[in-house]
């Protein structure tokens, strides 16, 4: 296999707090080929976010990367002074957020923000800019586009100003972009339109892109590859498909239990017990194991490695949903 | 927003009526200025024709309306004590104290927002710690002492700088104002710091405040994912965003450093209109008392206007129309 675009190795992204080190993030491993579509799934608070963030060396005091290697192209970005990581922003890695009505500054128009992101990186005039621009705006499929560059963002529905966002993710043709549940705050007819531009987009121009949702449905339809977060770490990645239908852990397990289909109409909808444990304090053992139905002694004695238990699929669990194990 | 401005306007003339009411009410219950201005010696009928000349043999309502017939042309009375037009003595003053007032607002500003912003910034340096404890001191200290101590530290002690009144005069694209010479810099700076001091406080911990507040917002982030400069992000997308608080704040500053100008203009001897009004105070000259107050309104309601205006430019959501209901 060729180089991956973007390769995460055991990153570690820490909350040195008054109360203790938080650990967002702790150890997360995942790589992403060109191209390629991959779901970072989680419960809130499963440090999905912070894992974005610490990728754009984004992350603010009092937190921290501490420990791990983003590998962009080869290049380790973690270290790298800051100067360096402002000209990969936006540049080569892009990013999209999640509530649109928040992510455009509100007191200026949009061409000043799409502009002004263009030159950050190119050393062009502002006309050049600005039909770029304009040019991205058409590609997210927002009408007369040359109109619309001059209006503020207030001027815009919830789900155009997603698509202004994607706009100005796309407007430097990154390498990879991380969207970081770009359709939770829409509606969802909008919902399904953005899925559908975002990964046609991303197929057309070979962006891979990074999919940082709570919810497995949409991921289900999009991703090609997916990790699956809880407390901080990967509890579980593989090919998607093998992940939805063949789930190791008994999280992934539980969380795919928990989505509401029809043909468990009328009966409760499951749940997993408890909630998540407090990233301050972690269980020396495995962080799910007071809520997992499968929990044994040995489970509370160490951290479970991750495991590859079929080809391409890993789990960190030592009892997994294997055939023909307990 | 014409529209917006002409019923603006409207409304101030009313303004302006209530608190002609109020103004003159107030001033005819401080006291009766023919005790003051006439001689104890004169006799009763002197006392009458003096009595009659001032107008103050009418009631009180019927005064108030020779008052407002007069205002409608432009007349606001006669000083009792210089028998000049109120208005004029007024006007003669207000540049002094304009410029005292413009000097002091650049300075906070100048002061004020950069020492905010780093504060806001960086919030844990030392640095940032003395601005803050530094602002608190500048708006507890009370403005007379702040200016007693300008005076003997800077005029008595160090011997930089003169104490008292306004220097020479120069005059700039007709404009004539002692901050165009020396003499005259070297007479407005201390009045202006001591007037400057409180307002500079202000300024610096709203600018921190909006500063801290909008660092966290989302627009600041994404603008940092897309790869801006720490020196963009701060000076575009934060800085317009506290603008907006910064704009009211200041825009009721002005208004307040121009009718409050009082204490530091007594303490400097500064001849502008705060000291004019102390002293018509002192010998109940009602015309000019309420020539000065109507002033001031008048400015509230201008500065006001201004600000609203300011407003509609830096924030677009806003728009300047009336909200019915």
């Amino acid at each position: 296999m060729s180089q991956p675009t973007l390769a995460v190795r055991d990153l570690k992204t820490h909350f040195f707090t008054r109360g203790g080190v938080v650990k967002a993030v702790d150890g997360v491993s995942f790589q992403i080929g060109k191209g390629r579509i991959l779901g970072l799934v989680g419960e809130s608070g499963s440090g999905k976010s912070i894992t974005g963030f610490s990728i754009l060396g984004l992350v603010d005091p009092p937190g921290r990367v501490v420990e791990g290697e983003i590998l962009l192209k080869g290049e380790n970005l973690v270290g790298q002074p800051d100067e360096r990581l402002r000209a990969v922003r936006g540049n080569r890695i892009a990013m999209i957020f999640q509530d649109p009505m928040m992510t455009l500054n509100p007191v200026l128009r949009i061409d000043t923000q799409m502009i002004e992101a263009v030159q950050a990186h190119h050393d062009v005039g502002a006309d050049v800019a600005r039909a770029r621009a304009r040019d991205a705006l058409g590609r997210v499929g927002i009408p007369s586009p040359e109109e619309r560059l001059n209006a503020y963002p207030h001027q815009f529905s919830g789900g155009m100003r997603q698509r202004v966002a994607i706009a100005i993710a796309l407007l430097n043709n990154p390498e990879v972009i991380i969207a970081d549940e770009p359709t939770t705050a829409l509606d969802v007819t909008i919902q399904g339109q953005i899925l559908y531009e975002v990964q046609k987009l991303c197929r057309e121009t070979g962006t891979s892109l990074i999919w940082i949702t709570h919810d497995l449905s949409v991921v289900a339809g999009l991703a090609d590859d997916i990790c699956v977060m809880y407390a901080g770490k990967i509890v579980e990645s593989g090919p998607i498909d093998d992940v939805l239908d063949r789930s190791l852990h008994p999280y992934t397990k539980g969380l795919l239990g928990s989505v509401p289909s029809r043909n468990k109409r009328g009966s409760p909808l499951a749940q997993i017990p408890g909630m998540t444990p407090s990233l301050l304090s972690l269980p020396s053992g495995c962080p799910f194991a007071d809520r997992c139905p499968r929990v044994q002694d040995d489970c509370r004695a160490a951290l479970p490695p991750m495991v590859e238990y079929r080809p391409g699929q890993a789990a960190r669990c030592i009892h997994p949903h294997v055939e023909g194990r307990a | 927003m014409t529209v917006f401005i002409v019923r603006r306007l409207m409304q101030s003339v009313v303004i302006l009526l209530v608190m002609s009411v109020i103004v003159f009410l107030g001033v005819f219950a401080i006291g009766n200025p023919v005790d003051i201005l006439i001689s104890p010696d004169a006799d009763q009928m002197e006392r009458e024709r003096a009595i009659r000349a001032l107008g103050l043999d009418l009631p009180l309502w019927e005064q108030y309306f020779v008052f407002l017939r007069n205002a409608a042309v432009g007349d606001l009375g006669r000083s009792f004590v210089f028998n000049e037009p109120a208005l004029r003595l007024i006007f003669e003053r207000m540049p002094a104290t304009l410029e005292l007032a413009f000097t002091a607002v650049v300075l906070s500003l100048v002061v004020g927002i950069p020492l905010g912003l780093y504060a806001g910034l960086k919030p844990q340096t030392a640095t940032s710690k003395g601005i803050m404890a530094g602002s608190i001191v500048g708006f507890s200290l009370p403005s007379f002492w702040q200016g007693l101590m300008f005076i003997m530290v800077f005029a008595v002690m160090l011997g930089w700088l003169p104490s008292t009144g306004r220097g020479q005069v120069g005059s700039f694209l007709g404009i004539k104002s002692s901050l165009f010479t020396r003499d005259g810099l070297a007479h407005v700076i201390l009045p202006a710091i001591n007037l400057a001091l409180g307002n500079a406080a202000l300024i610096i911990r709203l600018t921190r405040a909006g500063v801290r507040e909008t660092l966290l917002q989302d627009y600041v982030k994404f603008a940092r994912a897309k790869g801006l400069t720490h020196r963009r992000v701060v000076g575009v997308h934060v800085l317009k965003n506290i603008l907006i608080p910064l704009v009211t704040v200041v825009g009721l500053e002005i208004g307040g450093l121009i009718a409050f100008a009082v204490v530091t203009e007594s303490i400097f001897a500064w001849p502008g209109m705060g000291k004019l009004i102390i002293d018509s105070i002192n010998q109940l000259d009602r015309p000019v008392m309420v020539a000065y107050l109507m002033m001031i309104v008048f400015l509230f309601i201008v500065i006001n206007l201004v600000v609203d205006v300011l407003y509609s430019v830096i924030d677009p959501r806003v728009r300047l129309q009336d909200v019915k209901g």
